[in-house]
């Protein structure tokens, strides 16, 4: 503590235990338990900061704003918890070359509101923007809605500076088009902090697009909603964004935000198209005729900006409106072909029924990102069993419809231990390998992503007392 | 593991064999072969090819790696869709990855880098490898995927890829003519490539007929058959730095304005030493707001920082202790020889 101290100042460093109690969770159900944790201001801070926590046989843990739902942040190993919120400036914004230089704890939204003036945005914009900062996109490689036709966070970082796990600080990538060399930058995008701490991110802006049409559209069940998605696809179109509501999550918004959604509607898109106008017209027409040809029961385009953004109000509250239900919720975060939606889904209300739970969908079904959500009361006993039950119940069902683990909220401790259902022995050794050329003492975020033992087969688990 | 086709990627493995088998290069079209360095002396060995599925709802296409570009394409041409990867003559898809260079609509279709969502790779052990998932979205564990993007087949060799697709454009239409490069690059929206010769600006525009038709009136150029030729050598650099390059009447030595942009912020490290010092590099074509060059000379390899170098090292020591795959190439090592372009 003296040498941590002594490298920042007092008052950023931090061991009192409601401190030491509110570092040890993030917004996953897991709790951990950290030695320190530091609040530095620059690069050499960062460094510093790792250094000693090496020279006294502690890891760290980088954390950003603490919005991740996979655990990636949670202490484990009473590790040095090394938070990056203090370094929150725009250090430049380039509008010739459409590049921002920014330091890790600069919000989401902060960032996108600064360019807005000029014309251009930040693309990735998970659900948690208005907290979740930029360090935490690139650790997890965040998506969000609009990430349908812009690509998650690695396609809008061009270069990144990192402290190593050996206090090395080196520059990943560049804003040259072809840096020498291998993709470093690319491998470090969505480690979830075990390769390293970002402390200065080049990102790629992108110009607002001048035409945006955003729709709404109804129909009587989610399989009507989810082939005019696959139709949409296939059609060779990319809207911006295309978001799913089941019926008990729009009734819920409603109730919530009043944004004008259709509660009697068995399932809700939200489509948004941007481009240029005449094209934005053109495919404006080809959604609706799909929709209605689909068996919609309303197509509906917002008039103006406020209904517009009315219409994304909903779609944004929808985590905090599930509050006024149930105490508790559980989201889930897995991705299945666009083709498969239809059976996950049924399969996904099932499981919940099975084990005596609320479930409530609202995701990203562009792109085929699922985000069940589980609704419970934590003060009933046994509860969490049947949560855990049905949550990786519902991860099986994606993997066996050709699904993947994780679309953005990463795999940190949640899913650790089921990344041997999607990989075997050998993916999980070359991803094991390269975890080892840059963190050969294991000190950055140990025991995250990857199970003990992805290196000689033997799996071993995460203990259930992280559980909270 | 859960492999969806079986036969030819084993076979594949097979004939790379065990470390023990000795040094392999893997040889795609050779539209590319001296980047990053000649292969040393070493057994050749060759991917599989063919289309295994294509999947135009899902906008995702499952090919083997010695599989052209071309013919992607072709097959992909009747659902209206195409991949975003340059279709050089010959070129493969395994072989364009393991490259990694883009095409000159970069600027209108990103890096190659992001076209990748899974591969199945034969590693240093000759053990079949997966990296990536099945789906345009995932973040389940290492992105093993961008990591094979231009390395040249030093950390594993590509035999199966799932690549993502992406819309044909209704109409793609060439202009050409004398005009500010920079400036009309931020009056268009989203142009899939503005090239310029330090005189002529080209500008390639792809999109819906009625948009393509209102920004022809915005640039308010003379439409052309397509771009120029395309010189042979790369040389990389960050997009304004172009600004710096002199018509090649002049024949002045660009480096001095090229060289102090690259970091860009007062507290920020210098960028590593500028290598092209002294160079002049004659003809040029340059990707406006891309940053790639093309020249028609060889081009001084670029130099990493130390801590990037040093953590190059133990990647590729990580991948293949014994330096079996690809002897002699190295990603960013200066080519003797030009590439396809």
């Amino acid at each position: 503590m003296a040498d941590l101290r002594a490298a920042l100042t007092p008052d950023r460093v931090r061991d009192g235990s409601l401190e030491l109690s509110l570092y040890g969770r993030d917004a996953s159900v897991m709790r951990g338990e950290a030695v320190a944790a530091c609040f530095p201001t620059s690069p050499d801070e960062v460094a510093a900061c790792v250094r000693i926590a090496r020279r006294h046989g502690r890891p760290f843990t980088p954390r950003g704003a603490g919005t991740g739902l996979a655990g990636g942040a949670v202490p484990v190993d009473r590790p040095v918890v090394i938070v990056t919120t203090k370094m929150d400036r725009i250090l430049e914004v380039d509008t010739e070359d459409l590049v921002a230089w920014v330091e890790p704890g600069v919000v989401n939204l902060d960032l996108s509101r600064r360019l807005a003036p000029l014309g251009l945005t930040f693309a990735p914009d998970p659900s948690s923007q208005q907290a979740c900062s930029i360090g935490g996109n690139v650790a997890n490689n965040s998506g969000g809605p609009h990430c349908l036709a812009y690509g998650v966070t690695s396609a809008h970082v061009l270069a990144v500076e990192v402290v190593l796990p050996d206090g090395e600080i080196a520059i990943l990538g560049g804003l040259d088009p072809e840096p020498a060399g291998y993709d470093l930058r690319g491998a470090f995008v969505g480690s979830e902090g075990t390769l390293g701490i970002a402390t200065r991110i080049a990102v790629r802006l992108t110009p607002v697009a001048p035409a945006v049409v955003t729709m709404l559209l109804a129909f009587g069940d989610v399989a009507a909603a989810a082939a005019t998605v696959s139709e949409v696809i296939a059609s060779a179109m990319v809207p911006a964004a295309m978001e799913m509501m089941d019926q008990r999550i729009t009734i819920a918004v409603e109730d919530y935000v009043h944004a004008g959604y259709p509660t009697e509607a068995g399932a809700v898109l939200l489509v948004e198209l941007d481009g240029l106008p005449a094209g934005v017209e053109v495919e404006r027409a080809q959604v609706e005729a799909i929709a209605w040809r689909r068996g919609a029961s309303m197509v509906r385009a917002a008039s103006d900006e406020a209904e517009r953004a009315l219409l994304w109000k909903g779609r944004k509250s929808a985590f905090g409106a599930v509050a006024r239900i149930r105490p508790n919720y559980y989201l889930h975060d897995t991705v299945v072909p666009r083709s498969r939606l239809v059976e996950v889904l049924a399969e996904v209300y099932a499981i919940a029924d099975r084990h005596e739970l609320l479930v409530m969908n609202v995701f990203h079904a562009g792109d085929g990102n699922l985000h069940p959500l589980l609704l419970f009361d934590a003060r009933e006993p046994g509860v969490m069993n049947r949560v855990h039950a049905a949550g990786e119940e519902i991860v099986k069902a994606s993997l066996a419809a050709g699904g993947v683990l994780s679309g953005e909220h990463g795999i940190g401790l949640e899913k650790r231990d089921l990344m041997s259902l999607q990989f075997g022995p050998d993916d999980l050794d070359a991803q094991a390998r390269l975890r080892d050329a840059f963190d050969p003492d294991g000190v950055a975020n140990p025991t995250k992503v990857l199970p003990a033992g992805s290196r000689c087969g033997d799996l071993q688990h995460v203990p259930d007392g992280l559980w909270v | 593991m859960g492999l969806t086709t079986t036969g030819p990627l084993e076979a594949f493995a097979a004939d790379v064999g065990p470390p023990d088998a000795g040094p392999v290069t893997c040889v795609g079209g050779r539209t590319q072969w001296a980047i990053g360095g000649v292969a040393h002396q070493a057994r050749e060995v060759r991917a599989p090819a063919g289309v295994v599925t294509l999947d135009p709802a899902e906008m995702t296409v499952r090919v083997r790696a010695a599989t052209e570009v071309a013919d992607v394409d072709g097959a992909l041409e009747e659902h209206r869709q195409v991949i975003a990867l340059p279709a050089w003559p010959g070129a493969t898809v395994g072989g364009v990855l393991a490259v990694g260079h883009s095409g000159i609509r970069r600027l209108g279709y990103g890096p190659v880098r992001d076209t990748l969502l899974e591969a199945r790779v034969v590693s240093a052990d000759g053990r079949l490898v997966k990296a990536g998932g099945p789906t345009v979205k995932n973040v389940s564990g290492y992105d093993l995927c961008r990591l094979l993007v231009g390395s040249l087949g030093t950390l594993g060799l590509i035999g199966e890829v799932l690549l993502r697709t992406r819309p044909r454009p209704e109409v793609t239409c060439w202009l050409a003519g004398v005009t500010d490069p920079f400036a009309l690059r931020h009056r268009l929206h989203r142009p899939v490539a503005v090239l310029w010769d330090g005189e002529t600006t080209w500008v390639c525009l792809e999109g819906h007929a009625a948009d393509v038709a209102s920004q022809v009136r915005v640039a308010g150029l003379p439409e052309v058959p397509g771009p120029p030729p395309v010189p042979p050598f790369r040389w990389s650099m960050p997009p304004k730095a172009i600004r710096g390059l002199e018509r090649r009447a002049d024949g002045r030595d660009p480096s001095t304005s090229t060289g102090s942009i690259a970091g860009g912020l007062r507290d920020f490290r210098p960028p590593p030493p500028d290598p092209f010092t002294g160079w002049v590099p004659g003809p040029f074509l340059a990707e406006v707001g891309v940053g790639v060059v093309h020249v028609d000379r060889p081009v001084p390899a670029a130099t990493p920082s130390t801590e990037v170098a040093e953590l190059g090292r133990r990647v590729k020591t990580a991948f293949d202790p014994t330096g079996r795959l690809n002897p002699g190439r190295q990603p960013g090592a200066a080519s003797s020889m030009g590439g396809a372009t």
